[in-house]
Formats: C-alpha cells, structure tokens, sequence
C-alpha cells in the first residue's frame, strides 16, 4: 500500500517529461538516491531508452505494462493539465504536480477528475516529496546529505527554497527527517497544509512536525485545529510577516486579500493551538529542541 | 489582472446577451456631451479598476448634456486609489426598484468553483455577510461546466424573487459559462439591478483575470490593467522577475518566494527596514545579474543581503552573476551573503575569491550584520 503523499523507497514511479533538461537533471539525482523509477512519459520518445528505464507515450500506456504507484510531471503549465488527466485515467494512485503557473480553470478539471477517481495530488507548484535516505521525487536536493538525513521529524512546506534552508538548519542541529511534504505555492493545491498534518501524524516514524506556511489564504489556520489535537508537538514558522498587504510576494498563493491570509491571523491560530511560532528559520530548531526534550522528560517520568 | 467596468461589461457580459445599460466609453468631455444628448438623463462613471469610486467622487448623475460635460469634466484626471481617471463610462439612468448581487469565483479550499447570489446589493459582499447573512446563497459547482438552469432556480429558492427568478437564474448559468470560457478568477456583478421596469441588468462589473493564461485570452489580456507598479518593478516583471519595492535601506537578493520574504521578515524582525522582495527562483536563477543591477540602482540601499538555499536553483550560477554585476557596477555597499544547498560548494569558493569573506552560516547573521551596515 502506497503511503502518499509519504514516499516510501518501494514505490514504483513514472516520470513524465522524463527526457528534457529539467527530467533528465532530476530524474538522474532521484535515481542515485535510490527513487525507484519504473519508466518515463514523452508522447515523441515512445519506445525509446532514457536513463536506462523506457519511455511510454502516455501514462495510460505505461500502466499497461507497469505498476506504477506515484507519477511525476515534468510538464510545462499549458500542457500539464492534459497530463495531469492522463496519470489520472491510468489509475496511478499519486500524482506530483511540480509546474508552477498551471491556469486554474485547468487545475479545477483535474481536482474534479480525481476527486471520481480517488486520485492524491500534491501541488501544483510544489518542489517535492523527499523521505531521507530512501528517495525523493521532484527538484528538492534530495540526494544532498547536508540538508537530508534520515530522522524523525516530518516537515510541511509551501516554499522549496525556504523547505530546504529548514530542513539543513534541522539535519546540522542532528534532527534528520522522517519526510519533507513540499505542498505547493499555488492557492488551489491538492495535498493541504491539513492533509500532510495529518499524514504525519499517522506515521510511526515521526515524533514532531515543522510546519514551514505563508501569508496567504486559510490553510495554516485550518491545520491549526487539528495540531491542538495532536499529541506529536508541532512547531511553525509563516513566511511573509513583513509583506506589505495586498502585493502577490512570489507565489500565487501568498497574498494577503483584505483580511484574509494575513500573518497575525495565523500566528493567532496556531499559538491557540499549543503550535510554537518561530520568529526566525533558526529559531525552529530551537524551539524544537525545547518541545522534544520536555516531551522525552514526560516519557520518561512515566 | 483586472478589467475595467467598461471592459468587462462589453468582452464579458456582452457576449452572453447579459443585459446591460444602454451607454458609452469616453475618453473627452466633448464625447460625453454628445453621448448625453443622445441617451438624455445619465450617470457618469470614473473607469479604474478598483471600488468604491462613488465614495471618492468618481460616479456622479447628470439631467442635461451640459451637466453631464462638467461631470466629465470633473472626473476625468481624477486620481482614486493611485488610478488616474483617463476614461469615463455614461449609461442612461434607469430607476432601479431592487438591487442584488451576483458573481462566480474560485473556491481554493473545495477545489472547485463557487457562484454566489444575495438578494441585497450594492454593497461589498463581506458587508451583506456581516448585515443579511440571510440573503446570501453559495452553490459549490464541483464538476466544471455542469451548473443548470433548474440548479440555479433551486439556489435562488426562498429568496422572494417572485417573477424575476426565471430571469436572475439565467444569468447566473450566463455567469458561469463566461467564468469558464474567459478563464476568470472572479466575475462579480454588483449590483444586479431590477429596473422598475421590470427587466434585469447588470450596473456594474468587476473581473479577474488568472494571470497564468495571458497567452489564450489575448482579447482580454489587451484590454488589462497592469498592477500597480514603479518603474523598476515595471523593468524586473518584463524579465520576468519578481521585484516589490519597499521603503527601507537594507537590499535583499533571494531565491524563491518563501525564501526571499523570510529574508525580508528577519530584516524586520531583527529591527531592520527591507528595501525590497527580489526574487530569483526558477528559471530566473539565471538573471542574478540584471536583478541585482535593479536592486543597485536604488539609492536608499545601503547595504546587501544576498540569502541562496539552492534546491531547483543552482547556488553557483546565481553567485557567479551575483559577480558579473559587482564586477561590471562595482558598488560601494557592503555584501552579506548566506549560501547552502545545490552548488554550495563552488558557490562559496566563488564568493572566498572574489568578495575575500566566508559567506555567514546562518542567514539571520549575514542579516544582522546588513542592517547593522547600513546604520
């Protein structure tokens, strides 16, 4: 059984847009960490080798001959949507929508095609999902020890750039990672802030969870509900607090609309919840540090 | 990117036979005036993209081509919200008996589409939430293109619409299918008004237009209002970069939106002013060079955090016109940098040679020693 959007070593994945610049570059660093690629897509390359693996036409061909369990798109944004319904039509399980900059009407085609055919989605315009020292899929640096070791904290993350700078503040502070869920940049993504909170939370390899948000819609607020519920600490840190309200800073989703989105709110719900708010990327380590010896003193206590 | 009333009322509305006022665009008294004689009473409309531009003076009534001209007069060059009036919108004056409200938008949290209806309008639809939670009705349309006629009867239900209800439901449906075909994050008319007359018509129009998909709306795409935006912010989006300019002195050049706005809130936070969001993630890691030549051009900075955690981005290649800039501008500013992930290696070996520091391990120290620079 798949795990999505945890990655497990086991899961079979298909590339699509395998053979260009960027699925080549990637697909490489996957397979030397030990992402266990099954096969690529490229409508022109079909049956051809790449990277030692073959090349489908379409998803839907390659489960023909394969059992595929996640499916990554290397896919620019007026095409993805197109193969984004491929992988759903071929009954994949889990797809991973890595394009930035997919129109939304495409996207709301796609959430409804997998909504009926119990699809996982992650993103769009996430950078990935890396599970230390088993395999990632996408354009994280998975395959760098200095900001992945095995470990077991999970991490949510918007941002890939801002996911990694924590994940290498946590791996140098000796906390390796059970999984880093990059969610996505874009307002409509698949995998929430509260789907991957709950995702760690049943998973017995992970003791704490960083949740790395932004300004920006209800996401974070809605995760917060649950964190108050969890026994595994949780520890946040909102990108955005000092952006100036209503400018889109970067990514489609982070933008502070009227009321809505806006950093206080957020820090708000979380703080209500019992989840620390970091004031800083390194004061995350900190703080997790804190909330996991003080959770050690109470088991041992027991 | 928004359209403005005008625009949306003739690319969106028109088109699918949603009733509108009879009226004209103009960009001269001299036009108004003649439009006037030819409609008679008529409401004169300030045509920028933003709200409430009845409370800032910019939509005034007038009973005689003479007033409708010193109407004109008065509007046009009028600044509202930082917009400068260069056109008016004149639509015959039609006695309103009720006003409604009406859009269709995105609904990021369901993954779907939402139409919404209130059977008051003419305010924002937080204020008719806050005022007559009652009068409002949602219908979540989860499969896209499927919103029918009955569905919209169905939604509308209850809400005392009495004969127009038929009427009001096809323009919802109408609505709809537009937000699809135009690729709209929002269309929102506001109010939709029945005319003591009897008939149903849309005063007024706000659209949004998903900005991925410039490229298969180019009729609409035309038409747009930029952003708001300054010179060099105008100079960084045709190359494709993502630069906000802020009041501070404490420059940032980053990779990646979360990663460049955390650079900003630490400056913040560690009581420091940003100048400004920089961003070089993507396939923009490449264009170090001319953003930080931008970022430079601004007097008030007065000293430089660069901050890359290399994931997608190459660390090496944005250092390497990180120094293709200095070399060529050669800046009399001090430079911080803080650099891991993919490249890390040749990218600080890089900064070693050329810049003789060690770039800080932690980015909230290389932003210490910015803001302390630039006192």
């Amino acid at each position: 059984m798949s795990r999505f959007p945890l990655l497990r070593r086991t899961d079979r994945v298909l590339v699509l847009g395998m053979t260009g610049t960027q699925g080549t570059f990637w697909s490489e660093r996957m397979i030397e960490t030990g992402t266990n690629i099954v096969a690529g897509v490229n409508p022109k390359r079909a049956g051809m080798q790449h990277l030692g693996k073959p090349i489908f036409a379409s998803a839907k061909e390659a489960v023909r001959t394969l059992a595929v369990d996640v499916a990554v798109m290397f896919v620019p944004p007026g095409l993805a949507g197109a193969a984004a319904l491929d992988v759903i039509d071929a009954d994949i399980p889990g797809l991973v929508m890595l394009t930035e900059h997919i129109p939304t009407h495409d996207m709301i085609a796609v959430f409804a095609r997998a909504r009926a055919a119990g699809t996982r989605i992650v993103g769009p315009n996430t950078a990935g999902l890396v599970t230390p020292g088993e395999a990632f899929v996408g354009i994280m640096p998975g395959h760098n020890a200095n900001v992945f070791q095995p470990g077991r904290v999970g991490v949510i993350s918007r941002s890939g750039s801002l996911g990694t700078l924590i994940c290498l503040n946590l791996t140098r502070a000796g906390f390796g990672q059970s999984s880093f869920i990059g969610i996505g940049g874009d307002p409509m993504i698949g995998t929430t802030t509260l789907d991957a909170l709950r995702a760690l939370d049943g998973d017995e390899g992970t003791d704490a969870v960083v949740m790395v948000g932004e300004i920006g819609g209800g996401m974070e607020e809605e995760a917060a509900g649950y964190a108050a519920t969890m026994k595994k600490p949780a520890v946040s840190f909102i990108a955005g607090g000092a952006a100036p309200p209503g400018r889109r800073m970067g990514h489609a989703g982070a933008i502070v609309a009227g009321n809505v989105g806006s950093y206080r709110g957020k820090r708000a719900a979380l703080e209500k919840a019992g989840v620390i708010v970091a004031d800083t990327p390194h004061a995350i380590v900190q703080a997790l540090a804190g909330k996991l010896s003080a959770g050690k003193g109470r088991d041992t206590g027991d | 990117m928004n359209l403005l009333e005008y625009h949306a009322k003739a690319l969106v509305l028109a088109p699918a036979g949603i009733p509108l006022l009879e009226g004209a665009f103009c960009r001269t008294v001299d036009e108004v005036e003649a439009a006037a004689k030819r409609l008679g009473p008529c409401v004169i409309k300030a045509q920028v993209p933003v709200g409430k531009r009845g409370k800032a003076g910019g939509i005034r009534l007038a009973q005689t081509p003479d007033e409708a001209r010193a109407a004109a007069k008065a509007i046009l060059g009028m600044v509202i919200d930082g917009h400068r009036t260069d056109a008016v919108l004149i639509e015959k004056l039609a006695p309103i008996a009720r006003e409604f409200y009406a859009s269709v938008l995105h609904a990021p949290r369901e993954r779907a589409s939402l139409v919404l209806f209130a059977a008051e309008g003419g305010m924002d639809i937080e204020e008719i939430a806050a005022g007559k939670p009652d009068s409002i009705r949602r219908h979540l349309v989860e499969t896209p293109d499927h919103f029918t006629h009955a569905e919209a009867m169905a939604m509308l239900d209850g809400l005392g619409l009495g004969p127009n209800q038929g009427a009001i439901a096809s323009v919802l449906v109408s609505l709809y299918r537009r937000y699809r075909e135009t690729d709209a994050e929002l269309i929102e008319i506001n109010p939709l008004a029945q005319l003591k007359s009897g008939e149903i018509v849309a005063l007024d129009c706000k659209f949004s237009l998903d900005d991925a998909v410039a490229y298969r709306q180019p009729e609409i795409a035309a038409a747009g209002c930029p952003d708001k935006m300054t010179r060099l912010e105008a100079e960084a989006a045709a190359l494709g970069l993502k630069f906000i300019e802020l009041d501070g002195n404490v420059g940032i050049l980053a990779n990646g939106a979360g990663l460049t706005m955390t650079t900003m809130d630490v400056v913040a936070h560690l009581g420091g002013k940003p100048a400004n969001f920089l961003e070089i993630g993507g396939d923009a890691y490449t264009k170090a060079e001319p953003a930080l030549k931008m970022l430079l051009s601004k007097p008030e900075v007065r000293s430089l955090v660069i901050n890359f955690c290399g994931a997608f981005a190459r660390t090496d290649v944005m250092t390497r016109g990180v120094i293709e800039a200095w070399r060529s501008l050669a800046p009399k500013i001090p430079v911080f940098f803080s650099v891991h992930g993919t490249g890390e290696d040749e990218a600080v070996a890089l900064v070693r040679e050329e810049f003789n520091v060690v770039p800080f391990d932690l980015m909230e120290d290389a932003v210490q020693a910015a803001i302390e620079a630039a006192r």
